[in-house]
């Protein structure tokens, strides 16, 4: 297995939406490089034959009734938003017009 | 003052009997707790948020129930009154869920969790939110984006995590009872180091809808308190069948209570882990543990030595399987629905540079961690290698407890490998901070349920030292009865609770002059720290 590296960090940061500072690039990979290392005898505990779990205690067809529940009224469902206009959550630009 | 004394350190189930019996009042048992969070959670910080007009209204709703007589009376929960902490992963409606995070600094829940629904129905008052690790992420309580909490034990010692808050609560007298909630050892460990009882139920035993999900195959609500019986009676309260979580199990709810009542344990095969003591665990943890298992054998259970091999795989497999459902799980917070929102300083304004900035300046450093290793664990090229081969690990983990479960009927294990440690010791050494969860850790792996309870001070430096117990999923029954009886024992040999033996927290240091004037003792409570 790969190390892990201050590209490697830079690359996951933006998939995770996280912006990091220079200094923090490169705490992280120095830290991540130990945790990845110490976790590594994972790979190789389990032979081809052993099946994965998920969940500890699987349950299958977990449905409900078809009736209307509790829904949160707009209102409600705003109340904890950063920004609204005329009942929405309001989002800033999707795309960069540059 | 001796009387409030005497009310904030009995147990929830004397405190219920008084109530019944209408010895006392549940706004004069609320208005104690209230009395005494004012008085030392300026050194102990165990809570985030005090809710002192809903608690008292709450109580008094209950007095008035009582005072009609009638069949409301008749039908008040048992709990009826007793003071409740909930941690503040917990949503809850009319006060903030900060989840210990700047993220959500502020934010209220328009909806209740389960466990708080049925805590309102049983109508007991909520005291407030408790302290924790940002996010359930840590085992110290110094991750709170909010100021750690303090050990009562030792002010200048960790309270465990990521539940510090909930147990440093009920250890300090400030509260009888609290929920946790348990992903790896966040109920048991805290518990441990600050010798309460702390009880992760079986996976799916207690509903988690409206914990704020960390990894949700391993998360897991559950009880904290000072006696075996306490955590027993809230887990009836909490536990059962919740259709809002679909990983809730639909089987009824174990008589609990009645378990903590049997009172012995005569023919039961207790079975000692192999692997979970020994080299790596403090001496005065192993002596402690050791003198449980005298005691267990006294009582005339069968001590037994099983082998889990696998376990030592678990703490690699736990790091890439919490982060990874961690990582999906806190997507959600991107400055558009919820919480905090940042614009960046300079630059486009778009959706994608606010929700990073806004995560940057959010997120605290562990939670940066978690969110990256799990991204890496989940990408493309590494999912086998890592993701794949931690689900099978847990397979091997489920195979070990199997295994030792045909030869006994529960296992025992200390909770953690040493007692608290100082604030600040790890927190520049992730991994060192990981291992205090190496023998928690397997129960969330395979979803069977643990208990941890105080077994005594270590003698190299006079602080708690948790025992815990692992029963087979479904069966958290075994623990209260194990548990009950292995307290009594002990009890019985240190002449009372262990925690009698913990500082008083307000008693005046040697020297100062009598503070006979509460609100100058609230002046003082609020600059302590020192210890």
């Amino acid at each position: 297995m790969a190390a892990i590296n201050r590209d490697d960090v830079a690359h996951l940061a933006r998939l995770a939406h996280i912006e990091m500072s220079a200094e923090e690039l490169d705490r992280m990979a120095g830290e991540l490089a130990v945790i990845v290392e110490s976790v590594k005898s994972v790979s190789e505990a389990a032979g081809e034959d052993v099946p994965a779990t998920s969940h500890p205690i699987p349950l299958t067809n977990v449905f409900r009734e078809d009736v209307v529940g509790h829904t949160f009224t707009a209102e409600q469902a705003l109340s904890g938003a950063p920004d609204a206009y005329e009942g929405r959550f309001k989002v800033p630009a999707i795309l960069d017009e540059g | 003052m001796t009387e409030n004394n005497e009310l904030i350190r009995s147990s929830a189930a004397t405190l219920a009997g008084k109530l019944a019996a209408r010895e006392v009042s549940a706004v004069e048992v609320t208005q104690a707790h209230l009395d005494r969070i004012a008085a030392v959670d300026g050194k102990v910080h165990a809570f985030l948020h005090v809710n002192t007009d809903e608690a008292l209204a709450v109580a008094a709703e209950v007095d008035a129930i009582r005072a009609a007589g009638g069949p409301a009376a008749q039908e008040l929960h048992a709990l009826a009154g007793v003071p409740i902490a909930v941690k503040d992963l917990i949503v809850t409606v009319g006060q903030p869920t900060t989840a210990g995070s700047k993220i959500l600094e502020g934010w209220h829940s328009p909806y209740d969790a389960t466990v708080v629904k049925r805590l309102r129905a049983a109508k007991m008052p909520i005291l407030g939110k408790t302290n924790l690790d940002e996010f359930a992420m840590g085992s110290s309580t110094e991750h709170s984006a909010f100021g750690p909490t303090h050990n009562p034990w030792d002010l200048d010692r960790i309270p465990g995590g990521s539940g510090g808050g909930s147990a440093a609560a009920v250890a300090a007298f400030e509260a009888p009872l609290a929920l946790g909630t348990d992903t790896g050892g966040s109920i048991r460990q805290p518990g441990a180091v600050t010798g309460t009882v702390g009880v992760k139920p079986t996976y799916g035993g207690v509903s988690r809808y409206g914990a704020i999900a960390m990894a949700s195959s391993l998360d897991q609500i559950g009880p904290v308190s000072r006696t075996v019986l306490d955590s027993a009676l809230l887990h009836q309260v909490i536990g059962g069948h919740d259709p809002h979580d679909s990983t809730s199990l639909p089987d009824p709810l174990e008589d609990l209570v009645a378990a903590a009542s049997i009172g012995n344990v005569h023919g039961m095969r207790i079975g000692i882990i192999k692997e979970l003591h020994g080299e790596g665990y403090q001496t005065g943890v192993e002596n402690r543990f050791n003198e449980s298992l005298e005691l267990l054998k006294s009582a005339g259970a069968e001590i037994v030595e099983v082998s889990c091999p696998n376990f030592k795989y678990a703490l690699g497999a736990y790091y890439l399987i919490m982060p990874s459902e961690a990582s999906s799980n806190l997507a959600k917070f991107d400055g558009v629905r919820y919480g905090l929102r940042v614009l960046p300083e300079d630059g486009p304004m778009t959706i994608e540079r606010v929700m990073g900035a806004t995560r940057a300046a959010g997120f605290g450093d562990e939670v940066k961690r978690r969110i990256i290793l799990g991204t890496y664990a989940l990408s493309a090229g590494y999912y086998d290698a890592y993701y794949g081969s931690a689900q099978k690990v847990r397979t091997l983990i489920q195979r070990d407890f199997d295994a030792a479960f045909a030869k006994a009927d529960v296992l025992i294990s200390p909770t953690a490998p040493t007692t608290a440690f100082k604030l600040g010791e790890k927190l520049n050494d992730p991994l060192a901070m990981y291992l205090n969860d190496v023998a928690t850790i397997p129960a969330n792996m395979a979803g069977v349920p643990g208990l941890s309870l105080p077994g005594g001070l270590a003698d190299e430096d006079g602080l708690p030292v948790g025992v815990q117990l692992l029963a087979p999923a479904r069966q958290d029954a075994r623990l209260y009865r194990v548990g009950a009886v292995l307290e009594s024992l002990l009890e019985a040999q240190w002449g009372g609770p262990l925690l009698d033996r913990a500082p008083s927290l307000t008693e005046p240091s040697p020297g100062t002059p009598s503070l006979a004037d509460p609100a100058l003792n609230d002046t003082v409570a609020s600059h302590g720290g020192s210890h």
